[in-house]
C-alpha cells in the first residue's frame, strides 16, 4: 500500500475523482475553498495531459481529451446558483457535487431541499467553521450539525456522514457519491476546518478497484407510458436524464407519477411519506460507528475531529473509558446506540458545539444512566487534558 | 396549429387566467420550435417560479421547474452537461430580474449558450399582483396603492452591459416579429435574451385603468415604439413609450466555444 501524506481536502478531491465526478461547482469560502481549487485542476487533468504530451500526443487528444471535455468545473456567482447547478447537472447525468461552509451552506439549503424533492443525487461537502453568521472562517467548529438535517423547510430524508481522518476523507467522499447514487438523494459529507486542513499520513492505492454505484437508468418499454416518479426501486425513483428526450418532466411541488404539479393531499401524502422512508428504513445499516472498548463503564460518544482527542487518551490508563465514534450521523438509530450503551454507567457526548448530537443521543438513551454534555465553542478543540479532567470530574 | 404537437394534452388546460398573454408567447415559442423542426430529443426547457415559468412543464420537452429565480444557473448547468442540446428559460419579471437578478447578469457575462425569454407581465400575477423590479413607475400594485415609486430595470442595457450576444424586446401585440426574435435568439452562439411584454388583465390591467386584455394590447399598440422610429423621436415625445426591436446582435466567442480552445491549446502547447 503506498504511503503518502495528503491534506483532508486533496483526499476529498482525489476520493470525488475516484467517485466519477463529473460535474463541480462552488463559491471560494474559507476553509473549503481548497476543494473547488484541486478540482479545478483534477477535472480537466491538466498534469495529466501535460505530463503525457511529449510521448502520447495520440493518447491525449483521443481518450484524455473527450473525457475532459464531458467534465465541467464551475466556479458560481454565489452559494445558490453553485447548489442549484449541481442538481441541474446531476439531472442532466452528471455526478455532481459542491463543496462550501457555513455561510455558504446557510445560503444553500432551500436548494437541498428541492434535491430531495425532485430526488437529485447529489453530494455536499461542508467544510464547518466558526458560526453563527461570518463567525470564525480559519477555526474548526461542529456547529452545524443539526442544520444538516433540519436546513431546509419541510420533511425530508437526509444522509449525513462524518470522516475523522484524511484517509477516511477519501474512502468517505467515495461512498457519499454512492449512497447518493443509490438513493437519489443530497449526501452531505460532513467534515470541519481541522480534518480539512491538516495533513497526515494515509496508506492509499489511488488505483485499487473499489466499488462504485451510478443510479439506475429506465427501461422504456413499447405502449408503456413513461412514468419518471411512478417507477420505483426500493422507493428510489428511477428518473431519465434530462436530455434523453424521454419528456422528463421535473418540479420542485407536489408532483403526479409523470412528474406533473398536483397539489393534492392524495399524492402530497404517499409522496413526502416516500421521500423519507426510502432514507429511514435503511437507518439500521446506514448507521455506521467505530467502537473502541466497548464494554468500558464510562462510553464517550463523539464524531469527527473531536472523536482524535478521544483517541490520543484511550491508552492504558484509561481502561475504563471507551468510545463510540459515530460516522454517520443522519439518519440517526436510536436502537444502535440503546444497544451499545446498554451496559454502560455513564455516557458522554463530546462535540464543539453547545448539545446537538447530545440531544439525539439523550433521546436514544433515555434517563436509564446519565447523559454528559462535554462540549468547547469559540475556535479552539477539546485538548486531550481537557478531556481528561471532564471525564475525571464527572467519573469520581 | 403550428407548435401544437409539442404541447402536452394530458396537462392543458393551463393555470393562466383568460385574457393572460403567457399562452400567446408560449404558442410562439412552440411555432417558432416547428419551424426550425426541433425535435423532442434536441430540447431542454428550464422555468423558475411564477406564472410564465409553468410553461415548460405543458410541453412534451425534457422540461424542469426549478426554485423561484434559479432557472438560470440550472440551465447553465444542463447546457454544460448536455452540450449537443438546445437549452431554453422560460421565465417571468420578478423571476428573472428580482430574485433571479444576480444570475441573468453573470450569465450574460459568462455569454453561455441558452436562450432566456422575459415573460414581462409587469407584476408578481402568481401571488396576486404585487410590483416587481418591471412594474413602470406610478403604477398600482397589491402592495403598491399608492403607485409604484421605483424605477423599472431596462432589460436590455442591464444585459447589454453585462456581455449578451443577442437581445431584443417585443410585446404580445406583435407576433411575427415576435416569432422572428425567437427564432434569431434559438440559433445564435453564447447568451441570447427575447423580453416579451405580455398582458396581465386580471391584476396590472385591473389595478391601473387597463380591465381587459385589449386594453392593455391597445396599450402595446400605442407605446411599443421599434427602435427606428424611437431614435428620431423627441425627448418630450418618448415619455412613457418603450423601444422595441433587436438591441444586441453580436457574435463575440461563447462560454462554451472558448473553453473547447483553451482546452485545445492546452493540447497543442
Amino acid at each position: 500500500m503506498p504511503n503518502d501524506i495528503w491534506q483532508g481536502a486533496e483526499a476529498c478531491a482525489k476520493g470525488a475523482m475516484k467517485a466519477g465526478l463529473t460535474y463541480f461547482a462552488g463559491y471560494p469560502i474559507t476553509p473549503s475553498t481548497e476543494i473547488a481549487e484541486m478540482l479545478s485542476i483534477y477535472l480537466t487533468e491538466k498534469g495529466k495531459i501535460y505530463k503525457q504530451m511529449e510521448q502520447e500526443k495520440d493518447h491525449v487528444r483521443n481518450v484524455i481529451m473527450p473525457k475532459v471535455l464531458q467534465r465541467v468545473f464551475m466556479q458560481m456567482e454565489d452559494e445558490i446558483a453553485s447548489i442549484v447547478s449541481i442538481v441541474g447537472a446531476s439531472m442532466a447525468g452528471a455526478k455532481a457535487m459542491t463543496a462550501t461552509s457555513g455561510p455558504g451552506f446557510s445560503l444553500m439549503q432551500e436548494g437541498i431541499g428541492y434535491a430531495c424533492m425532485v430526488e437529485a443525487p447529489i453530494v455536499i461537502c461542508n467544510v464547518m467553521r466558526g458560526g453563527p453568521s461570518t463567525g470564525d472562517p480559519t477555526k474548526g467548529s461542529q456547529g452545524d450539525v443539526m442544520q444538516t438535517k433540519w436546513g431546509t423547510h419541510g420533511d425530508h430524508g437526509m444522509i449525513v456522514i462524518c470522516p475523522d481522518s484524511v484517509e477516511e476523507m477519501y474512502y468517505m467522499t467515495i461512498k457519499a457519491f454512492n449512497l447518493a447514487e443509490r438513493f437519489r438523494n443530497p449526501v452531505i459529507l460532513l467534515t470541519d476546518e481541522t480534518i480539512t486542513h491538516m495533513r497526515e499520513k494515509v496508506e492509499i492505492d489511488p488505483n485499487a478497484e473499489i466499488e462504485i454505484i451510478d443510479r439506475l437508468q429506465p427501461t422504456i418499454l413499447p405502449n408503456i407510458p413513461y412514468l419518471p416518479y411512478g417507477t420505483f426501486k426500493d422507493e428510489v425513483a428511477i428518473i431519465g436524464s434530462l436530455g434523453s428526450g424521454l419528456g422528463t418532466s421535473i418540479t420542485g411541488m407536489i408532483h403526479r407519477e409523470d412528474g406533473f404539479q398536483s397539489p393534492n393531499f392524495k399524492i402530497g401524502s404517499p409522496l413526502i411519506r416516500r421521500l423519507v422512508n426510502k432514507i429511514e428504513k435503511h437507518s439500521s445499516d446506514l448507521f455506521e460507528v467505530e467502537v473502541i472498548n466497548g464494554e468500558a463503564e464510562n462510553l464517550v460518544i463523539t464524531y469527527g475531529i473531536t472523536s482524535r482527542t478521544v483517541k490520543s487518551i484511550l491508552d492504558s490508563n484509561y481502561k475504563n473509558v471507551g468510545l463510540i465514534r459515530l460516522k454517520t450521523l443522519f439518519p440517526f438509530h436510536d436502537e444502535t446506540i440503546q444497544k451499545l450503551t446498554k451496559n454502560a454507567k455513564h455516557v458522554f457526548v463530546a462535540e464543539l458545539n453547545l448539545g446537538q448530537i447530545y440531544l439525539e443521543a439523550q433521546r436514544a438513551i433515555g434517563h436509564r444512566i446519565p447523559v454528559t454534555l462535554i462540549s468547547k465553542v469559540g475556535g479552539q478543540l477539546i485538548t486531550p487534558d481537557e478531556m481528561i479532567k471532564h471525564l475525571e470530574g464527572s467519573i469520581s | 396549429m403550428k407548435g401544437e404537437k409539442y404541447l402536452n394534452p394530458s396537462r392543458i388546460p393551463s393555470i393562466w387566467c383568460p385574457g393572460c398573454g403567457n399562452g400567446i408567447i408560449l404558442h410562439a415559442v412552440l411555432a417558432t420550435l416547428e419551424d426550425l423542426n426541433i425535435k423532442q430529443e434536441d430540447l431542454i426547457l428550464v422555468s423558475g417560479i411564477g406564472c410564465s415559468s409553468r410553461s415548460p412543464t405543458y410541453t412534451i420537452f425534457d422540461n424542469i421547474h426549478t426554485l423561484h429565480g434559479r432557472a438560470i444557473p440550472i440551465a447553465t448547468a444542463i447546457k454544460l452537461v448536455q452540450p449537443g442540446k438546445k437549452v431554453i428559460v422560460m421565465t417571468g419579471d420578478g423571476d428573472s430580474m428580482a430574485i433571479g437578478g444576480n444570475h441573468i447578469i453573470h450569465a450574460a457575462r459568462r455569454n453561455i449558450d441558452i436562450s432566456v425569454i422575459i415573460f414581462n407581465n409587469s407584476i408578481y400575477g402568481m401571488t396576486g399582483g404585487q410590483f416587481s423590479p418591471m412594474t413602470p413607475s406610478g403604477k398600482k400594485a397589491t402592495t403598491a396603492h399608492l403607485g409604484n415609486i421605483e424605477e423599472p430595470f431596462d432589460t436590455m442595457k442591464l444585459l447589454k452591459g453585462a456581455g449578451a450576444n443577442y437581445l431584443a424586446r417585443i410585446g404580445t401585440y406583435y407576433y411575427s416579429q415576435m416569432m422572428k426574435y425567437m427564432k434569431t435568439a434559438f440559433t445564435h452562439n453564447g447568451f441570447s435574451a427575447v423580453e416579451v411584454i405580455a398582458q396581465c388583465p386580471v391584476y396590472y390591467g385591473r389595478m391601473n385603468q387597463y380591465p381587459t386584455p385589449y386594453d392593455l394590447l391597445m396599450w402595446q399598440k400605442d407605446n411599443l415604439v421599434f427602435k427606428t422610429q424611437f431614435e428620431k423621436m423627441a425627448e418630450h415625445e418618448i415619455i412613457g413609450k418603450m423601444e422595441i426591436g433587436e438591441f444586441v446582435n453580436e457574435n463575440r466567442p461563447s462560454f462554451l466555444e472558448k473553453r473547447q480552445a483553451q482546452l485545445e491549446r492546452m493540447i497543442q502547447k
